[in-house]
């Protein structure tokens, strides 16, 4: 199961991530989990929604450098190791991880956690075999 | 130490001093030759001459010049790389390029007695610099497939000067070679030997005190008030030398000590300034684009060459009694072609190399600024969408292809920065590609 993360392109220059959120929220698009990768030059934002279709759209229509990437979304325990766990099953299959965040959800006490890897198929078959519980684009958006 | 004043030297008095009447005389025989050779020899030409239904016998005075096709930068692209040369290769000695518009150079060429005239030429224009056989000539002009090192190299050698051929960059090292060899003319662009006098004055040295009296600086377009300011802080007097290598390079025109005006050495080139729109031939003192025709060369020849430099010619005599008619300092381009540290460069290379990377409809921009007395480079280039990825890698290795690219291509180095979508401002449907916040 993937989730839909979109990627915008920002230049280091002060109010553009004020201008991604205007647009999406004047879209009404709900905004589930970000990230953001910043170089001294420019930052990369990802961006988990809640309609990536529509999202997409209007960022485009405003002018964006935007991408739509296929990440992998987790159920985690909410307790002191719960991150290590999943980690450690990729280290020991020697996955690597291109990069990843998380957020806490509102009821159910667990995190979820997004995150790309250099062998998504690997990693999915890893995963499953070892009971991780995946996520889909409804489930994170009532998280 | 003091400085033996600069004196106003002439070469070849001969030549230089020439009267009118025995000079057109002169003018006309060299250039019914070339016509008739270019014609025989080079299919560009001939196709050329033909499409306007001229042949080398229509020549018969200086006037019909006019009558000749324009030749253009375009040109030479279409007969990348020799086919432009009215000699076989076996009588080449020596090849030189320059930036093309897009990411082909401008080949040249030269036979044994090309490089000899080219000699001549420079040594007159180090000659206007006061140089005898016993200076010492320090050339930080690159040394290279650029005519401007082994072009003053040359010229030097021919003088009998002492020559240090430094080329370019590291700086205090050049300092330090000034000071030490005791060179009394220096040659390399003038915002160059405005950054020498910085790090000299950073490094505790004052030129001042120094042997070097005289300076020949070109390769790109500077002012009076430069001139003043590079004179001051080195302690130097400086002239003006223009060239091209689709000409010859270095030496096509230089100041003399009156720095009024630069003299065309027209035993060599014909001169003419033309409207830029209509082709049309200018009168005397009014401005247009400088066009060239060479007389002497052999291996490339050039008829009616559009050079997009403006100046007007200066029909006055100078004061220093030599003939040769003058023009005015450059004081611009007709195209977007910028001269950074040296070396031209146009837009449309960077264009060229977006495309090459994948670009459909590259939006860019170049901003030039001065920092310092150096020239800075920054191209701006818009992420569109199929260059952008979701990894901070991915896009960081885009920016050193684009950046790797555009500095093989344009040979100075530069700075790539990727913007947002629509960023750049646009003009009228197309973007300012270029930025240029240079004072000089």
């Amino acid at each position: 199961m993937q989730v839909t993360q979109i990627s915008v392109f920002l230049q280091n220059t002060a109010g553009r991530l004020a201008g991604v959120t205007k647009v999406l929220g004047e879209a009404g698009v709900n905004i589930r989990a970000l990230s953001i990768a910043d170089t001294s030059d420019f930052g990369i934002l990802r961006l988990i929604v809640d309609k990536s279709e529509e999202a997409l759209k209007c960022l485009k229509e405003n002018g964006f450098a935007v991408s739509k990437t296929e990440v992998i979304a987790v159920r985690v325990p909410d307790r002191p190791g719960g991150l290590s766990e999943i980690l450690s099953l990729l280290e020991e299959k020697g996955i690597n991880i291109e990069y990843l965040y998380a957020f806490v959800g509102r009821s159910e006490g667990d995190a979820v956690v997004v995150f790309r890897v250099e062998e998504p198929q690997r990693a999915r078959v890893l995963l499953s075999e070892n009971n991780i519980e995946f996520l889909n684009e409804e489930q994170i958006s009532k998280f | 130490m003091s400085k033996k004043p600069v004196e106003n030297l002439i070469w070849n008095e001969a030549r230089e001093c020439m009267p009118q009447e025995e000079k057109e005389k002169l003018q006309l025989a060299k250039l019914r030759e070339t016509v008739r050779r270019v014609y025989q020899k080079v299919p560009h030409y001939r196709n050329a001459l033909q499409k306007r239904g001229i042949s080398p016998d229509d020549i018969r005075s200086l006037a019909d010049l006019a009558e000749l096709p324009f030749t253009e930068k375009n040109d030479l692209r279409d007969n990348y790389p020799f086919g432009m040369f009215a000699v076989p290769q076996s009588e080449i000695v020596r090849i030189h390029a320059s930036s093309g518009t897009t990411g082909k150079p401008t080949v040249v060429a030269y036979t044994q007695g090309d490089v000899d005239n080219w000699s001549e030429l420079v040594a007159r224009s180090l000659s206007c610099a006061g140089a005898t056989y016993e200076d010492t000539v320090h050339v930080a002009y690159g040394y290279g497939l650029f005519t401007g090192g082994l072009g003053l190299h040359y010229g030097a050698e021919r003088i009998g000067a002492t020559v240090v051929p430094v080329s370019g960059g590291n700086t205090e090292r050049q300092v330090t070679l000034l000071q030490d060899f005791g060179a009394t003319i220096l040659a390399c662009t003038p915002s160059y030997a405005m950054h020498i006098a910085e790090v000299a004055r950073e490094m505790g040295i004052d030129f001042r005190e120094l042997p070097l009296r005289s300076g020949i600086f070109g390769a790109e377009p500077w002012s009076d008030n430069m001139r003043r300011k590079i004179e001051a802080e080195l302690g130097i007097s400086a002239i003006d030398i223009y060239g091209l290598s689709e000409v010859i390079g270095p030496g096509v025109a230089c100041e003399c000590q009156a720095k009024d005006g630069l003299h065309v050495f027209d035993d060599h080139f014909l001169v003419e300034v033309i409207d830029p729109i209509t082709g049309e031939v200018l009168p005397p003192g009014q401005e247009g684009e400088l066009v060239f025709t060479s007389i002497t060369k052999e291996a490339f020849p050039i008829i009616r060459y559009r050079t997009r430099d403006i100046s007007a010619i200066i029909e006055e005599p100078c004061e220093c009694g030599r003939t040769h008619v003058r023009i005015k300092r450059i004081c611009g381009r007709t195209d977007d072609m910028l001269i950074i540290r040296g070396v031209n460069v146009f837009p449309s290379q960077i264009e060229s190399v977006l495309l090459e990377i994948g670009e459909a409809e590259p939006h860019y921009q170049l901003i030039v600024d001065r920092h310092g007395q150096m020239d800075c480079l920054e191209v701006l280039v818009e992420v569109s969408e199929n260059m952008f990825s979701d990894k901070v890698k991915g896009l960081e290795e885009l920016g050193r292809r684009i950046h790797h690219k555009i500095e093989s291509i344009l040979g100075v180095s530069c700075k790539v920065r990727l913007v947002e979508p629509k960023t750049i401002e646009r003009s009228i449907g197309k973007a300012k590609r270029v930025i240029d916040k240079r004072k000089i």
